[in-house]
């Protein structure tokens, strides 16, 4: 298990080179960099942007700057936002964890809701239940999270029960520690709802296929023949092996909320890293955007990693592969 | 012929099929059926709501007749404008009316549209922040967003087939190379790619380059995961014994990979274009959204939303939401097509049940 666990992790890092480095190709042919702008400022002297350029090596060329980063992040330095003003792992690691916190959210959401709905759509198969989900889980793979949000926040803006957007309340400095948590609970309604619409809905799709799969294999034939009441057969033979399979995609899910997150995060205000990232790109924050880059891979190869993980755990046929 | 017939079968797929059929024909003739120019801005019409469509006046006996009322507006004590009907006069609705000059396909000059009023202006889903028609905005929005899908999907399944067939079929260390490329390409989030594939081009470019530049980005975010799948369709598909019999024939690889395996891949890859023309349509109205695709006064699905942004506003104009609607229908009707075509297609599933 250990060595699996290695291989992944050696087979991560050429990846995680590349991303990195693409990146960095992409920001720094673009046009004019974050030094433009302060170039405008008049209390900013031409004397300091040189000074800045030099000390962050960005007076040579590209290949060698991107080795100076990677000299860098080893080191634990990230670099320094210029609009922020501040290191960048100071500015990314609390819209990380504000992401890492959504996400979460949502894969509990959806996964909660979406066994018993797939559950329910194959034992009633092609009838009312069936057709009323899937034309659900059509709705919600073709609807945007954007305009999910736009219309929750329409529809929330009619009562004063959710707050509109935001993490926080205002005086939430003043509240007790578990006020606090209700509060930022209240704010993680409306995106956590968005962004689960869309899961649930292709989660359903999967699952209720897995589903039916399971059911027409003969050894749910042979249950059958046994005896066993169908709801055994359903939730305890069949459901058992059609989830196997969704624990690959569960660890997939991680990349799709990661990049599905941020445009929900942007609408409702939740102050992730979707928001931070679209800032920086676009005032050309170089550091910053390597830095969520970075985060965002880091994060997705753990969760492929974990969903492996979880797969060899469950399914002994992937553990025998591995261990030849 | 068999694959449409059996799609005019199924009521869903047909519905879909016929839903797309108008949203199409919409977008080709959007100057023929808007009413205004979607750059036509009025100052006394700033976020007017839809103008309602009456039949009956029974004081002026104008009955079974499509009119409408000017919209007049006061100024509140929180210096908003509230619009309501002037039911005074009485301005009937005429089809095929005079209006601005535009040409039908491009060829005939004309100034035919479909309905109009005179003396009045008819916001059929009401007026955006410069008092322009919404109804005329999403028909020549739709012009970009929907062909945007379309050229989107072709150019990145063009490129997927042609990079998939060729490392599946060659194998060895080509596919190596090329399969780590595509794993590293799907390993980043799209969106991040996406905003640092912007940002890699002036912002200020004209909207025939940005909606080149849009097609540009979207196809080179898609076409891996489609490599990926036509690569291992290539791969079994080498192994088979007619592959073999061409080798031994001589023919060329180049010819192998374009006359044996590539259109064996075709009706996989015909699902899968209907089933990711969404994606690029969301693409576009993302990017369109954040104000980092198609500017104004051009018009795209997402940049007409762009002004739901300010919660305020959506709470006073709820109406500047209807593009999101044509947005969830056109993906659905191609997703629910797509699906269909899939039924049809996969021998598989017609055998067992």
């Amino acid at each position: 298990m250990i060595r699996f666990i290695g291989k992944r992790f050696l087979v991560a890092i050429p990846l995680i080179l590349g991303i990195t480095f693409i990146t960095f190709l992409f920001i720094q042919i673009a046009p004019g960099d974050f030094f433009d702008k302060l170039k405008l400022n008049p209390q900013v002297s031409k004397e300091t942007i040189e000074l800045y350029r030099e000390k962050f090596n960005l007076d040579k060329p590209i290949v060698v700057q991107y080795f100076f980063w990677l000299k860098n992040i080893i080191k634990f330095d990230w670099g320094y936002s210029f609009s922020y003003n501040a290191p960048v792992i100071k500015v990314i690691s609390s819209r990380a964890l504000n992401t890492l916190v959504l996400s979460i959210s949502v894969i509990v959401i959806s996964w909660i809701l979406v066994i018993p709905l797939a559950v329910l759509a194959v034992a009633y198969r092609n009838r009312f239940m069936d057709r009323f989900l899937s034309f659900f889980s059509y709705l919600g793979i073709s609807t945007p999270t954007f305009f999910l949000a736009f219309l929750l926040l329409y529809l929330a803006s009619f009562s004063n029960l959710l707050p509109l957007g935001g993490m926080r309340s205002l005086r939430f400095d003043e509240f007790t520690f578990w006020r606090k948590v209700l509060d930022i609970l209240r704010h993680l309604i409306i995106p956590t709802l968005v962004l689960s619409f869309g899961t649930v809905a292709s989660l359903h799709r999967i699952l209720r296929a897995n589903l039916l799969e399971v059911l027409g294999s003969s050894y749910i034939l042979a249950a059958k023949a046994r005896g066993l009441s169908r709801a055994r057969i359903i939730y305890i033979h069949a459901l058992k092996n059609a989830l196997n399979p969704m624990i690959t995609i569960f660890g997939y899910q991680f990349s799709s909320l990661l990049s599905g997150a941020a445009l929900t995060e942007i609408i409702c205000g939740w102050p992730g890293l979707g928001q931070v990232t679209l800032e920086a790109v676009v005032s050309q924050d170089l550091y910053l955007v390597m830095g969520t880059v970075l985060i965002a891979a880091a994060l997705l190869i753990l969760g492929n990693l974990g969903a492996d993980i979880l797969l060899a755990l469950f399914d002994p046929r992937i553990r025998y592969q591995t261990n030849r | 012929m068999r694959i449409f017939k059996e799609l005019i079968k199924s009521k869903l797929a047909m519905g879909s099929l016929v839903f797309l059929s108008l949203f199409y024909l919409g977008a080709i003739f959007a100057d023929f059926l808007s009413p205004y120019s979607y750059h036509e801005d009025d100052i006394d019409y700033l976020w007017c709501p839809p103008t309602k469509v009456h039949f009956f006046d029974f004081h002026k006996r104008v009955f079974f007749k499509p009119f409408v009322y000017k919209y007049k507006f006061y100024i509140d004590q929180y210096y908003r404008r509230i619009y309501y009907e002037d039911r005074s006069k009485v301005y009937p609705v005429k089809f095929f009316v005079h209006g601005f000059k535009y040409k039908l396909l491009g060829i005939v000059e004309t100034d035919i549209h479909l309905f109009g009023v005179s003396g009045v202006k008819l916001f059929l889903l009401g007026a955006d922040s410069k008092g322009r028609d919404l109804f005329s905005r999403i028909l020549y929005g739709s012009r970009v967003s929907l062909s945007i899908g379309l050229i989107g999907a072709g150019i990145s399944f063009f490129i997927g087939i042609l990079v998939g067939a060729i490392s599946g079929y060659f194998g060895g260390k080509i596919d190596n190379v090329i399969m780590r490329l595509v794993e590293m390409m799907m390993m980043v989030p799209a969106f991040y790619l996406m905003l640092a594939l912007r940002a890699s081009f002036p912002p200020n470019l004209s909207s025939t380059q940005v909606y080149l530049l849009i097609i540009v980005i979207l196809s080179f975010i898609g076409w891996a995961s489609i490599a990926r799948v036509i690569r291992g369709m290539a791969l079994s598909l080498r192994e088979r014994d007619y592959i073999y019999a061409a080798k031994i024939l001589g023919v060329s690889d180049f010819k192998i990979i374009l006359r044996h395996i590539i259109p064996h891949t075709f009706s996989y890859a015909l699902v899968a274009i209907v089933l990711s023309i969404p994606g690029y349509i969301l693409g576009e109205a993302a990017l369109s959204l954040l104000g980092l695709g198609i500017q104004e006064p051009q018009a795209s699905w997402g940049n007409l939303l762009s002004s739901a942004l300010g919660i305020v506003n959506i709470k006073i104009f709820p109406w500047i939401l209807t593009p999101g609607i044509f947005i969830v229908v056109s993906s659905m009707c191609f997703y629910i097509l797509g699906e269909s075509l899939r039924d049809i297609l996969d021998p598989k599933k017609k055998i067992s049940i």
